[in-house]
């Protein structure tokens, strides 16, 4: 991120109300708090009213947007290749139900695991530049693993991972009910949140800001900068990598799309919708997307389009997103 | 042991001078993003996409107007690259002041338009483009093995086109004012260069490009929707193998990693998709700027 020019996601900085019941404690301001509970009475009412497994997509997309988040929003990097740890996680969920006959609480968790794992390789790489060809070399690393996955073994080539079992958490309660199996994906989406929020808030994040604003000022005050990054790319691809792997356990099914480039630029546009560096935006842009995505599936190609039109729309009119825009119409920081 | 290995890269030769093909294709490709990116400081994620319109207009060319080949690999390039014109006109000059970032994802929404349209029109599955009638002939003999004429004519192509772009950057006025405005655009303005024209014009220039790569593709590959979308990554891992400072770089850099995929494709083919990231990796961990890149 060069100086001088105008950085993603900078927002005004405002003066912010203490948040609400305890909520500050999370980091969060009172608009931040109101937010946050409209968002549980979401959570909690929504399996009344809508298909559960159409919120459990938005949920799992929800997570690797708010993932993403962390890096582009939080960092200023600029990944074009979340792709990779998402349908990694997926993979090796699916795997671990399937085939070592994990139960799913322990196949989500291994999901996260080879999500951070490969997470430290790839940053641990791609790191060494900066802006457009961080994001340049994340989308080559991510095609790498891409023809991984298209030779290997264990991922069942173009066909996948297939019949993957819901199992039952910790023993007890049968997931392959959709009811059941939603709160645990709720619980797991709620957790990814409060964690990056913990973490954006905590003085870890701060530091991580700084480096966003000027790298070079904050590596003259001591900071090194590239465990920073390194650590912020980490977090980010492990909590990609739970969520490929909770969305592989709903659907029972682990393929070549969720590796494909194709989903790295979706977890990009969902983010770029729902507002960069926002707390909530990422949510919404995943909500709107996901969305999206199910009214329009019967237009086939034309889903591919629409995405782009709504790219070059945020890009040149919209910068901010829904969420970005919303805070800035009500003056405050969501 | 050494004469098994000899006896392999023998067999595997054919293999070998076809990867220089594919590095042809590098070569172009990336010349036209470092150009790009020289002068607008944009990576030009629809260079993939303007490839493949390169073949498409090729293939309507042919086949709605009767125009052939050799007109086409002029005018092709005119014609992608005058919407490359309006597409830089009327959007791309919007963001210069922003974060280089958004042009990135600027042009990436682009690209997903214009493949997503050419996919609705034409479907996925590929229209044959037959190649001229000159170059279709019995395959050349070159003593080792016989190379299809249309395969060493793209070799050839590539080669001049580099070194036409490299002459006219770094020998003729005009390529003065473009290497001026790099370094100081808004001096090179106060002289009285037309600086902002001179932009558009570049990247109008970079795209003719890819056009122009697109058409040369039509014959061997068939002409699809997606030929350049799996296409530009891999030269986006080229570009950062080898930097983007200089021209030459990007033609070596291009060129050789064609030739390093045709021999992994004769002594380990299951890395060969891979080859390449992998080496970009390599370079990355030793010499983070590229190979010819400026830190």
């Amino acid at each position: 991120m060069s100086a001088g020019h105008a950085s993603v996601a900078t927002l005004p900085v405002l003066h912010d109300a203490p948040g609400l019941l305890g909520l500050s404690a999370l980091g969060f301001n009172r608009a931040q708090s109101v937010a946050f509970l409209v968002l549980l009475a979401l959570l909690l009412a929504g399996p009344f009213f809508l298909y559960p497994v159409f919120l459990m997509k938005l949920l799992c997309f929800a997570l690797f947007a708010c993932a993403f988040n962390l890096l582009i929003g939080y960092v200023g990097l600029l990944s074009f290749g979340h792709a990779m740890f998402f349908g990694m996680g997926g993979y090796l969920s699916a795997h671990a139900a399937k085939v070592w006959g994990l139960s799913p609480e322990l196949a989500i968790l291994s999901g996260g695991v080879v999500g951070a794992a490969l997470g430290v390789v790839a940053g641990w790489i791609a790191i060494r530049r900066q802006g457009i060809y961080f994001a340049m070399i994340t989308l080559a690393l991510a095609q790498m693993v891409y023809f991984f996955c298209l030779q290997a073994p264990f991922t069942g080539g173009e066909d996948g991972i297939q019949r993957v079992p819901r199992g039952a958490l910790l023993g007890l309660v049968d997931l392959s009910r959709d009811m059941n199996l939603y709160w645990v994906v709720a619980g797991v989406f709620l957790a990814g949140f409060l964690l990056i929020s913990r973490i954006v808030h905590s003085p870890f994040g701060q530091v991580l800001t700084a480096i966003r604003e000027n790298e070079p000022r904050a590596i003259s005050l001591g900071y090194r900068s590239d465990d920073y990054k390194l650590m912020a790319f980490t977090l980010s691809a492990m909590l990609a990598g739970i969520a490929g792997g909770t969305k592989a356990l709903v659907f029972g099914i682990a393929t070549l799309t969720d590796v494909y480039w194709a989903m790295s630029g979706e977890v990009v546009l969902m983010t770029l919708v729902g507002g960069l560096g926002t707390v909530f935006g990422p949510v919404m842009g995943a909500a709107v997307i996901v969305t999206m995505q199910n009214y329009l599936a019967e237009f086939g190609a034309w889903v591919t389009v629409i995405q782009g039109c709504i790219f070059v729309a945020c890009v040149l009119a919209f910068r901010a997103g829904i969420v970005g825009e919303l805070g800035r119409f009500l003056k405050v920081r969501l | 042991m050494f004469e098994d290995l000899l006896f392999q890269l023998e067999l595997g030769l054919p293999q070998v001078v076809l990867g220089l093909v594919n590095g042809a294709f590098y070569a172009l490709l990336s010349l036209g993003l470092a150009v790009i990116f020289g002068m607008l400081n944009v990576i030009n994620f629809a260079h993939g996409a303007q490839f493949m319109m390169g073949a498409f207009v090729a293939w309507m060319l042919l086949n709605w107007v009767g125009i052939g080949y050799w007109p086409a690999l002029v005018v092709a390039p005119l014609i992608v690259g005058a919407i490359g014109v309006l597409l830089e006109r009327t959007m791309i000059s919007k963001l210069y002041k922003l974060d280089h970032l958004y042009g990135l994802l600027l042009t990436f929404g682009l690209a997903l338009i214009i493949e997503g349209v050419f996919r609705n029109q034409f479907g996925s599955s590929g229209l044959p483009y037959a190649p001229p009638e000159v170059l279709s002939g019995p395959p050349v003999d070159l003593g080792f093995m016989f190379l299809p004429k249309y395969r060493l004519w793209v070799v050839v192509a590539a080669l001049a086109m580099s070194l036409a772009t490299w002459l006219v950057i770094e020998k003729t006025r005009l390529g003065a004012y473009l290497r001026a405005a790099t370094e100081n655009a808004a001096l090179v303005q106060a002289f009285g260069v037309n600086v902002p024209r001179m932009v558009t014009l570049t990247y109008a220039a970079g795209v003719a490009l890819a056009a122009f790569a697109g058409v040369l593709a039509a014959p061997i590959y068939s002409v699809n929707p997606q030929m350049g979308s799996s296409l530009i990554i891999v030269v986006f891992a080229v570009v950062v193998i080898g930097g983007m400072g200089s021209i030459l770089g990007s033609v070596v850099t291009g060129f050789g990693l064609g030739l390093v995929e045709g021999l992994t494709k004769v002594f380990y083919p299951e890395a060969s998709s891979t080859v390449i990231f992998v080496i970009m990796a390599i370079v990355l961990l030793a010499r983070p700027a590229g190979l010819f890149g400026r830190a």
